[in-house]
């Protein structure tokens, strides 16, 4: 019973959560700041894989994430909403339930597709060569999603609010919140999966000693596949979660912009600590978020921020230990099997 | 049918010939040297045999089977693990780590049932584990299990890099200056694990040594390298008479 | 005859990212460091060329009661910008870089200082000076001279060009000839071994801030002379498309910077000749991102063999 505290209380936590919004104690902006603190979440622990331990720099997160926010969004608002160039929709409202998962499922695997174009280069290239590539296909990202009239181009795509009211007409419950309290874990969960096996081991593996893992029988190729394909289909998840929380989204949300907020949050949480930089996702949130009041500024203050972070305690708040390791109580009550 | 096979195995970087026209046949259960003056190729030899260089010309063949084309994941999997001349261990994993990680190519699970945690991916990571502790407790490395390579001694580094070519189960084990930057009675020390290992497990040992002390005392058959070319091969007793290795190593006094 | 005049358009964007390219490639070239701040020096730097023209011109800024004619503007307001944005460049490296490195911090680290420092740069201009467009004053007369059948070109497009390839040579003749360039060289090599030469090594690296950061602040100028509007973020797209020409180029050679520069001009007003321009971004990035598939290391670049 101990074993599953944390997940229990987890659990607990959500439920707390959302019973809260339902109960109108929560204000919608602090209910958005929740899903927007869950989405970066899941784009700085599923970018920590990639740039923490497999210690490559990739500064185009948000270009996967983008494929997956569009893919998802498309297939929703095909289904469920009515649509000049797409048409009318293709389902009735109460099949969101499946239809949405369904939705960003696909959009998960199209952005773990779109993760190949900078796969199959790491297995010749990386370092500062790679991190370009990153770079390019984020760009290549929007800048084809600005050209295609038939989404919106560079006006943005919506619609897929038609999902949640779908759900709210069965039940009237925060769905969305739900869902990204949900997604969220997911992608922890996943993660935390996959890095503590011996499988997952063979990334780590590779960026402190690539070739004594090539020669050691890991095989970094796959290793390399599996670590960006991931990764990237993770933030396209993440995407999907934050199209419909917006209900609108545009290429611009996603440029470079986005990825140095992503790649921000990672470093500052420690390269190598999925905990740490889930706790750094919840922090700049918290941030981003209470130092709105300095307007043009804020952009100004958090930059310093970091430098000054950077400055004097330049391994992270984390560096690569995990809570559990931090306070080694904390593994009594939970079982990661 | 020998257990490494190499046939006019040559390697040119350049206009430099590294390894030129390298052959020799080595049976099941053996140990012995490859000596030669620094720049001789032997580590050259090693690489081309693990798949980190493709040979320019000959063959390498393990079992019988031709390695061309092979990555070197793929040659591990054959049963060739080897140790490096600088350690390469991976720094910020524990020892243990480090030696379950060696045994990548027979994890027998997939991506699936690491997600799933299913009963093979359990049954698996505990024979994996399995295996890890039972090498380090045969080399004498269990109260370093946890700790971070390269917080240990050098001396113990070397036994943690042994211990994992060891994780591989190889039939081959190739052993690159296992000896180098050793103190005296590390050397000792190292002598007698090699001889534990060799006589503990069914595995062809293939080292690298300039130390003759290690190479006299281990083993039976040594060849020696020069400019890429074997000058001599045999028992370390004709070793030591032979003129030609005498002259490579300290020189021709008739100029 | 249409083809000279994108030839000659190509060649003028060509030299604006190559100029920034140039910057980059220097530092990364020395200190392994992607100074993703480089683009923002530009940017910063056409400010300053703007601030020190139109108080030199008596038009604004400074009250100096000066109302020079604008070819002595001109003539001043180059070397000035040049060293007031090497300041900002060595600046960045005293405050922020330096300390990092003193620390023996992860390289990513100083990477992301970097780009955190051009996110300042940024957002504290637009902050100060607030989101209206400056507009350059004009320094020098236009003239145009026709080429025949269409074909015409500006003395500005003219004096681009040559700039980039001025520096160019410059910058070539520094690194490979000159004993602070060998200097420059042997850091990139092993940054323990070169204090133990007796050379000082954050002299050098002060230099290298240096050059660099006056090639952006002529960049600014000049970019600032052909497109006289500034706003903040105008530094933004073009250091990263600079940045991507000189990795292309192969990053750390300075003829890969020009070659790259130059490369991804022609890339660009070649599609925008063919296809409409909204697709210029798309098919740029995307020849870029081929020829790093094909030739990982950039055209210039030398693999880097391990040994084992």
């Amino acid at each position: 019973m101990q074993k599953h505290t944390v997940t229990i209380g987890i659990f607990a936590l959500f439920a707390v959560i959302a019973g809260l919004a339902q109960a109108g104690l929560l204000t919608p902006y602090h209910v958005s700041v929740l899903m927007f603190m869950g989405v970066n979440i899941m784009l700085a622990t599923s970018l920590n894989l990639v740039n923490g331990y497999m210690g490559e720099f990739s500064c185009g997160h948000g270009g996967f994430m983008c494929v997956g926010a569009y893919v998802s969004s498309i297939c929703t608002v095909l289904m469920f909403s009515k649509n000049q160039m797409l048409g009318a929709p293709l389902l009735p409202g109460y099949l969101t339930f499946i239809g949405f998962p369904v939705a960003l499922l696909v959009g998960s695997l199209a952005a773990a597709v779109a993760g190949l174009v900078v796969a199959i280069p790491s297995f010749k290239t990386r370092g500062d060569y790679l991190a370009i590539i990153t770079l390019a296909a984020n760009y290549i990202v929007i800048s084809a999603i600005n050209n295609m009239e038939i989404f919106g181009g560079p006006r943005g795509f919506m619609g897929m609010s038609a999902t949640e009211n779908g759900m709210k007409a069965v039940l009237d419950i925060p769905w969305m919140l739900i869902f990204v309290m949900l997604g969220t874990l997911f992608t922890v969960w996943l993660l935390r999966r996959f890095v503590t096996s011996t499988l997952g081991k063979g990334v780590p593996a590779i960026s402190q000693d690539e070739i004594a893992a090539e020669i050691m029988s890991v095989d970094t190729n796959r290793m390399k596949l599996i670590a960006f394909m991931l990764s990237s289909g993770l933030a396209g998840l993440a995407g999907g979660l934050y199209a419909h929380i917006l209900g609108y989204v545009n290429p611009q949300s996603f440029d470079i912009m986005r990825s140095t907020e992503i790649m921000v949050m990672v470093y500052l949480g420690g390269m190598g600590s999925l905990s740490g930089t889930a706790l750094a996702a919840i922090l700049f949130t918290v941030l981003m978020e209470a130092l709105r009041f300095l307007g043009v500024w804020k952009w100004v203050v958090i930059p310093l921020l970091l430098i000054l972070l950077m400055q004097f305690r330049p391994e992270g708040l984390m560096g690569n230990k995990e809570l559990s390791d931090l306070f080694p109580k904390l593994r009594k009550y939970y079982s990661f099997k | 049918m020998s257990l490494l096979e190499i046939n006019g195995l040559t390697r040119r970087f350049g206009g430099l010939i590294a390894v030129n026209d390298f052959n020799i046949e080595l049976g099941e259960h053996e140990l012995v040297a490859l000596i030669g003056p620094n720049g001789a190729g032997k580590t050259t030899v090693f690489n081309l045999i693990s798949g980190f260089y493709q040979p320019s010309e000959g063959s390498v063949r393990l079992n019988g089977q031709d390695t061309k084309g092979l990555r070197p994941h793929q040659v591990t999997a054959l049963g060739v693990a080897r140790t490096f001349q600088g350690i390469r261990l991976w720094g910020e994993m524990h020892v243990l780590d480090n030696i379950r990680i060696a045994q990548h190519y027979r994890l027998g699970y997939s991506l699936m049932d690491c997600f799933l945690r299913t009963k093979n991916y359990t049954q698996r990571e505990k024979a994996i584990d399995a295996i890890a502790w039972e090498l380090l407790e045969a080399m004498d490395l269990k109260d370093c299990a946890y700790e971070l390579p390269r917080n240990l001694p050098y001396g113990v580094q070397r036994r943690v890099e042994i211990a994992r070519a060891m994780s591989v189960k190889p039939s081959l084990l190739l052993l690159d200056e296992p000896a180098a930057g050793l103190n005296s009675s590390d050397v000792e020390g190292l002598i007698k694990l090699v001889r534990w290992i060799y006589d503990n497990y069914p595995v062809t040992i293939w080292m690298i040594e300039h130390q003759m002390k290690v190479v006299m005392s281990l083993c039976s058959r040594i060849k020696v390298v020069d400019f890429g070319t074997t000058i001599a091969d045999g028992t370390p007793e004709e070793i030591q008479k032979n003129p030609t290795v005498i002259k490579a190593y300290l020189g021709d006094d008739t100029i | 005859m249409e083809i000279f005049q994108h030839i000659l358009n190509a060649l003028q964007f060509g030299s604006f990212y190559a100029l920034i390219a140039l910057g980059y490639t220097l530092v990364y070239g020395v200190l392994r460091l992607i100074n993703f701040a480089h683009g923002d020096i530009f940017m910063v730097g056409a400010y300053i060329a703007f601030f020190v023209a139109v108080s030199l011109l008596g038009t604004g800024g400074l009250p100096l009661g000066l109302e020079m004619n604008p070819a002595l503007a001109l003539a001043i307001t180059v070397p000035v910008t040049m060293i007031l944005t090497s300041l900002v460049g060595v600046a960045l490296e005293r405050t922020m870089y330096r300390p990092l490195r003193r620390k023996g911090a992860n390289r990513l680290y100083v990477v992301i200082t970097a780009l955190m420092a051009g996110l300042m740069l940024e957002n504290g201009n637009l902050a100060l000076l607030g989101a209206t467009r400056k507009s350059f004053p004009d320094l020098i007369d236009k003239v145009v001279w026709n080429l025949g059948d269409g074909v015409s070109v500006t003395n500005l497009k003219v004096i681009v060009i040559v700039a980039a390839i001025a520096v160019f040579l410059f910058l070539e003749t520094i690194v490979s000839k000159t004993k602070i360039g060998m200097a420059m060289r042997g850091i990139s090599y092993d940054k323990f071994a070169i204090p133990l030469m007796g050379i000082p090594l954050d002299t050098i690296i002060v230099f290298t801030f240096i050059l660099g950061s006056s090639m952006a602040g002529l960049a600014g100028i000049l970019f600032a002379m052909s497109y006289p509007i500034l706003e903040p973020y105008m530094g933004a797209l073009i250091g990263w498309k600079a940045f991507i020409a000189a990795v292309v180029g192969g990053i750390g050679d300075i003829r890969g910077a020009i070659v790259g520069g130059f490369l991804l001009g022609f890339i660009e007003i070649g599609v925008v000749a063919v296809f409409p321009s909204t697709l210029r971004d798309l098919f740029a990035f995307s020849v870029l991102l081929i020829i790093l598939w094909l030739r990982p290391t950039g055209i210039f670049g030398v693999a880097q063999t391990t040994k084992i």
